[in-house]
This record gives structure tokens, C-alpha cells and sequence, in this order.
């Protein structure tokens, strides 16, 4: 084993003498920026609330409600709701840098189009094929993340060591989408077309003597093994509160149906699903808008390629790579209007919660 | 983004009493009787454990068999190493010898973080006192607005707000401000809504009592509002210190190379199948440490914060 001799010589923590001195510096001044920031923005706040309370009489409740609301509706008109709109207009546009025919200067200038940057998105085959994508990821990841989850909360409930076994579905719900890529891009999915498969799934299939199977490859299959990497985080999200809804069942409900002699499979179809059904649309409706917003998953291990694109990562390289905003803000209204049915009806829900209260 | 939840309480932990742990074993046993439930439940498990496992056995090959050798073919002849961590942490991390050390990116990622976390958990907890209890003409609206807002697109807001926090105007994007504003304004939405969840269920009587008492709103948010609602307050830090960390879209938009978060540079080095390839696991590992050791400690804080009827993205 050369290698690990070669390795062993030259291993032993070795920080200090690599990061001089510089380096600490500027990490410790980015702390202390950091910890000031946070002092400064606490002290602010403590001092106008104070402030907002030596005022006397009838106008002290006023001020008072004004310093509690103002903040966060002032960032949200200018740093959501204007930008949005801003976003929504400039899609309607187009952005032209060309030389004044007097002055000969460069100016950028915006001009009305109506909805030619629509049309292109829409025909253009492989922009197309980007929102089509994302369909797909949109359909699959809520009800893949929700099927497993469902199965899982089922199958362990009130198992012994269930805190544990829900435990080990949660974990990737703390792992980011970044390092979730990582570990199936480049570990799961790998796939080596001369000697030994190094990626566990291949690995496995040529344990079983099947051939190596270019997963990132493979349109449109390849889509689907991206998918499986959001499933694979949000299924703890929709065991847990799958989970929950599920204890929430009257324990006396599935006594009396098993003394009737319904079967577990019936009990689950007749009792347990019709009970917790507003809970399942409710994870169905926030995993449908995480899965339509990600692009961390398709930057990290395609970057697009072999049609793997989604509207968010387009989006992306189209608005901060390629310098066409406009078509990039038409795609992030594409993304929107996927939402407005989930906002419209979660604003219903939201009522109807307020009407029971 | 977030959902309302159907007006149920379920308790995060929800610890057997001693009377009813009958009935629970003899269900226990009903379900794992049955072979297949007890099989999938099993294979569920493996699948979505066994591959942190194996980018952790990868981080451990050394670089110079990363593209030939498994990690079980290294490990069966005794060359894993940590060297990898060593080099990956201190060294430099990226596409050529001189990319910077991770190390760096760790602290990015602390610097990034906290603030991000501070911020809209103290104005949301302003604000959610407000809608809750102070009833003032467009308060319902207002409400409905910030919920609405939550399922908006981040996509949405990117480029304006680049333009706000730009060189032409605040001079903020590319630097650690400009990253905290952003992430604070992301968040405030979920933010307000989990937290007046909590705040407006403070029982009226408590309110009431400190109101005849003469307390102003500012003394009853200090005195009343801040005590009660820590156990919101950590669920919501949890939830926005993960998601925060975990980031990549607003960091890249809004950060430069001062301020990129670990994110940022395994992103880029994932795609690049190069001779630097065999950085990229143990690297990804590191940057899971933290979230990691963070959920499960306070597993506890974050599934109620989960219960709370909400995600975000």
C-alpha cells in the first residue's frame, strides 16, 4: 500500500503553519463585524421601542403599533412586493445595449414587447422543455415525498424505537440540497465507463451482473434521478407531520373497526386516510411549492445538461450568467403563476382557520 | 413558504402515559407482525441512511485512487485516510492549488448565518405581537398579504432587489450586509406568520391583567411577549439557522467571493468531474457537520416548528 504510506507521512494536523496570520485576521474581523451587526441592530431597536414609550398620552399606543409594524412592512413593499412587481414588468420587456446613433455612447435601454419573451419561453424547445421539466418535478416530488412518507409513518407507528427510525428519514432534512447533490450526483448516481464501478449503484448492478447505467445521462430518465434527491429530503418532512396527524386519530376508532374485523389494510384506507386527509393536502401544497422553487439540486450535479434543465436554474443562468433579464424575469413569473392556485387556496384555509378561532 | 395547518394540536413528543402503553404494545405488535410493512419500513430506512454513510467512507479515499477504487475497496485494504479533511479544511479547496482553504467558507457560512437568524426573528416577533393583539384598521388584510407572500418565488424578487442592494444604489450586494438584508427580507414572511401562530394563542386574560395595569405596548412586548414565546422563537432560529445555512440561490445572487458560504464552492466543484474531484465529499461533510449536530440536539424545537404549519423555501 504505497499510497496510504505516502499518505501517513504527510498526515497530522497541520492548520496553523498553512493559514498565516492574515488569515485569522480577516476571519476574526468578519466575526466581530458579524457580532457588532447583530449588537447594534438590537440596540437600535431596544432604543426607538424605548424611545416610543416616554411618549405621553393618546399617542403612544399609535407610535407604539407604528415601530412594531413598520419594519417588516417597509422591507416587504420594498425588498417582495415592489421587486415583484418591478420582475414582472421588465418580462414584459426588452433590454437593448446598443451605441446612440448620434453619440455613438452604449446605452442600455428597455422597450415594451407585450408577450414575445412568453412566446419565445413557450417555443423555443429547449426553454420549453425547461418548464415541461419542471412539471414534472412538480407532480412527482409532492407525491413520491408524501407516498413514502406516509408508508413510513404508517409502518413504524408506535413500533418500538420509533423516535429513532423517524430519526434516521428526518436526518436529510438537515442536510442541504447542495450537499444532498454531493452525495447522490456524485457518490449514488456515479458511474465509470472503463474498470471498476466506484458508484454504489452500479456497484450493486454489477454485483447482480447488470451493465453500468449512465444515470445523469439517460434523458429523460435522468430527470427522475434527480427528483429522487429532493425526495429523498423532503420525506422527512412529510413523515413527521404525516406522523403526527396519525396519533391525532381517535385510537377508539381503529379498536371498534378492528373489533368489527377490519383488516389493517382497511382500517388504514377507511379510517387513518379519510381522518388526516386536510393534513396530506397540506404537505402535498408546501412540497409542490419547494420542489417548483429549487435549482440547487440541478445546478450542483447536471448544470442542466442532457435536458435536465428547470425553470429556477434557467432562470438563474439566464439573469445572473448570460445577462438576459428579461427572459429570466419571464421565467420567474412562469414560476409564479404555478403557485397562484396554492396561494389563492391557502389564503381560503388560512380564513376559514380564522372563521373557526 | 407555508401552509395553514387544519386547526389540530398534535404535541411534537407525544410520550405514552402509563395507562394506555397496553393498548400500544399490543398495536406494535400488530403492525410489525406484518412481514412486508415491517420489511419496507426497514429498506425505507437503509435507503435514506446508507448514502450520508458512503459520501462520509468516500471523503476517506485517498485522492490518487478516487477514481478507480469504491470506498469498500479502499477500506478492505486499510487506505482510508483523513488526510483528505486535512487538506480540504486547511489547505485549499477548488478547482486549482491556490483555491482558498474551506475553513474559510466555514466562517463565511457562520458570518452569513447568525445575523440572518437575529434579524427577522426580532422584527417578526414585533410584528406577529401586533397583528395578534393590537387591532388596527387594515390589520386583517395586511395579514392575509404577508401570508400570501410567503409562496411568492424568491425567483421573483432577485434581480430588483440586487439593483436596491447594488452598486448604484446601496452599495451593499457582495457583501455581508447586503447577504444579511436579503435573508432577512426572505424570511420575514414564514417568520411573522409562525410566530403570530404562537403569540395570538397567549391566553387573553394575561394581556388583559397587564393592560389595566397602565403597561404600554412596548412594556407588554418586553415584559409578556418575549417571555412567553421563546419556545416559538427557538423552533423558528432552528428552522431559519438550516435553511439559512444550507442556502445556495441567495448566496450566490447576493454574496461575492468575500462572502460565499461553504454552498458555494462544493456546488461549483460537484459539476467538475476534474483531478480535484476527490474534494468534493469530504467537503460536503463538513458542511453538514454543523446542521447536523444542530438538529439533533434541538430535534425537538424544530419538528414543533415544523408542527406549526410551516416550510419554507
Amino acid at each position: 500500500m504505497p499510497s496510504t504510506a505516502v499518505m501517513a507521512a504527510g498526515s497530522g494536523l497541520h492548520a496553523a503553519s498553512d493559514l498565516g496570520p492574515s488569515f485569522w485576521a480577516a476571519q476574526g474581523s468578519n466575526l466581530l463585524f458579524a457580532a457588532l451587526a447583530i449588537l447594534a441592530f438590537l440596540a437600535i431597536v431596544g432604543l426607538i421601542m424605548y424611545g416610543a414609550d416616554l411618549i405621553k398620552g393618546s399617542a403612544r399606543d399609535k407610535v407604539q403599533l407604528v415601530v412594531l409594524v413598520t419594519p417588516v412592512l417597509a422591507l416587504l413593499a420594498v425588498g417582495l412586493i415592489y421587486p415583484a412587481v418591478d420582475t414582472t414588468w421588465l418580462s414584459f420587456n426588452e433590454i437593448t445595449n446598443e451605441p446612440d446613433p448620434d453619440t455613438g455612447v452604449f446605452t442600455t435601454s428597455m422597450q415594451f414587447i407585450g408577450l414575445d419573451n412568453y412566446r419565445f419561453a413557450f417555443s423555443d424547445p429547449s426553454t420549453l422543455r425547461t418548464i415541461l421539466n419542471t412539471f414534472v418535478w412538480m407532480i412527482l416530488v409532492p407525491l413520491m415525498s408524501t407516498g413514502f412518507g406516509l408508508a413510513y409513518a404508517v409502518f413504524i407507528d408506535r413500533a418500538k424505537g420509533e423516535k429513532a427510525l423517524k430519526s434516521l428519514v428526518f436526518m436529510p432534512m438537515a442536510i442541504s440540497l447542495v450537499g444532498a447533490s454531493v452525495i447522490w450526483g456524485n457518490i449514488m448516481y456515479d458511474y465509470n465507463q472503463v474498470g471498476e464501478q466506484t458508484g454504489m449503484l452500479n456497484a450493486l448492478r454489477a454485483l447482480v451482473g447488470l451493465d453500468p447505467y449512465n444515470f445523469l445521462v439517460d434523458d429523460p430518465w435522468n430527470t427522475l434521478w434527480l427528483i429522487i434527491i429532493l425526495v429523498w429530503i423532503q420525506t422527512g418532512f412529510a413523515m413527521v407531520i404525516l406522523s403526527a396527524a396519525i396519533k391525532g386519530v381517535p385510537v377508539e376508532m381503529n379498536e371498534a373497526a378492528s373489533l368489527d374485523g377490519a383488516s389493517a389494510w382497511q382500517r388504514f384506507w377507511r379510517i387513518t386516510i379519510p381522518s388526516i386527509r386536510s393534513t396530506i393536502v397540506v404537505v402535498l401544497t408546501t412540497i409542490t411549492i419547494m420542489a417548483l422553487k429549487v435549482y440547487d439540486i440541478v445546478r450542483t450535479v447536471t448544470q442542466g445538461r442532457d435536458n435536465t434543465d428547470i425553470v429556477a436554474n434557467r432562470m438563474y443562468v439566464l439573469s445572473f450568467v448570460e445577462g438576459r433579464e428579461a427572459l429570466g424575469a419571464a421565467l420567474a413569473v412562469i414560476l409564479f403563476v404555478f403557485v397562484i392556485p396554492v396561494v389563492i387556496y391557502n389564503v381560503r384555509s388560512l380564513n376559514k382557520v380564522k372563521e373557526t378561532h | 413558504m407555508s401552509v395553514t395547518m387544519p386547526p389540530q394540536h398534535p404535541v411534537e413528543d407525544d410520550k405514552p402515559t402509563k395507562g394506555k402503553s397496553l393498548t400500544k404494545a399490543a398495536k406494535a405488535k400488530e403492525n410489525l407482525t406484518s412481514p412486508w410493512a415491517t420489511a419496507a419500513a426497514i429498506i425505507i430506512a437503509m435507503v435514506w441512511t446508507i448514502p450520508t454513510v458512503a459520501l462520509f467512507m468516500t471523503s476517506l479515499i485517498p485522492g490518487d485512487r478516487y477514481r478507480t477504487d469504491a470506498w469498500w475497496t479502499v477500506l478492505a485494504d486499510g487506505g482510508l485516510t483523513f488526510e483528505n479533511f486535512n487538506q480540504v479544511l486547511f489547505e485549499s479547496f477548488g478547482d486549482n492549488s491556490t483555491a482558498p482553504p474551506l475553513l474559510e467558507y466555514v466562517f463565511n457560512s457562520i458570518v452569513v448565518t447568525v445575523p440572518s437568524v437575529v434579524f427577522p426573528v426580532v422584527l417578526g416577533l414585533m410584528a406577529a405581537y401586533a397583528f395578534a393583539w393590537i387591532p388596527f384598521k387594515g390589520s386583517n388584510f395586511l395579514f392575509v398579504l404577508i401570508f400570501a407572500l410567503q409562496v411568492v418565488p424568491l425567483q421573483l424578487a432577485l434581480i430588483p432587489l440586487l439593483r436596491i442592494l447594488g452598486p448604484e444604489n446601496l452599495g451593499l450586494a457582495g457583501e455581508f450586509p447586503g447577504v444579511w438584508i436579503a435573508h432577512t427580507i426572505f424570511a420575514l414572511p414564514l417568520s411573522v406568520f409562525l410566530l403570530h401562530n404562537f403569540v395570538s394563542h397567549i391566553p387573553r386574560e394575561v394581556l388583559e391583567a397587564a393592560r389595566v395595569d397602565g403597561a404600554s405596548h412596548t412594556q407588554m412586548f418586553f415584559r409578556i411577549i418575549i417571555p412567553l414565546s421563546l419556545p416559538a422563537v427557538a423552533s423558528l432560529a432552528i428552522f431559519q439557522f438550516l435553511w439559512v445555512w444550507n442556502d445556495l440561490l441567495v448566496s450566490a445572487v447576493f454574496g461575492s467571493a468575500d462572502t460565499y458560504p461553504l454552498t458555494y464552492p462544493i456546488s461549483n466543484l460537484a459539476g467538475d468531474y476534474g483531478q480535484y474531484a476527490y474534494l468534493v465529499p469530504p467537503a460536503a461533510f463538513i458542511s453538514m457537520i454543523i446542521p447536523l449536530i444542530v438538529f439533533f440536539s434541538l430535534q425537538r424545537y424544530f419538528v414543533r416548528g415544523l408542527l406549526a404549519g410551516s416550510t419554507k423555501g
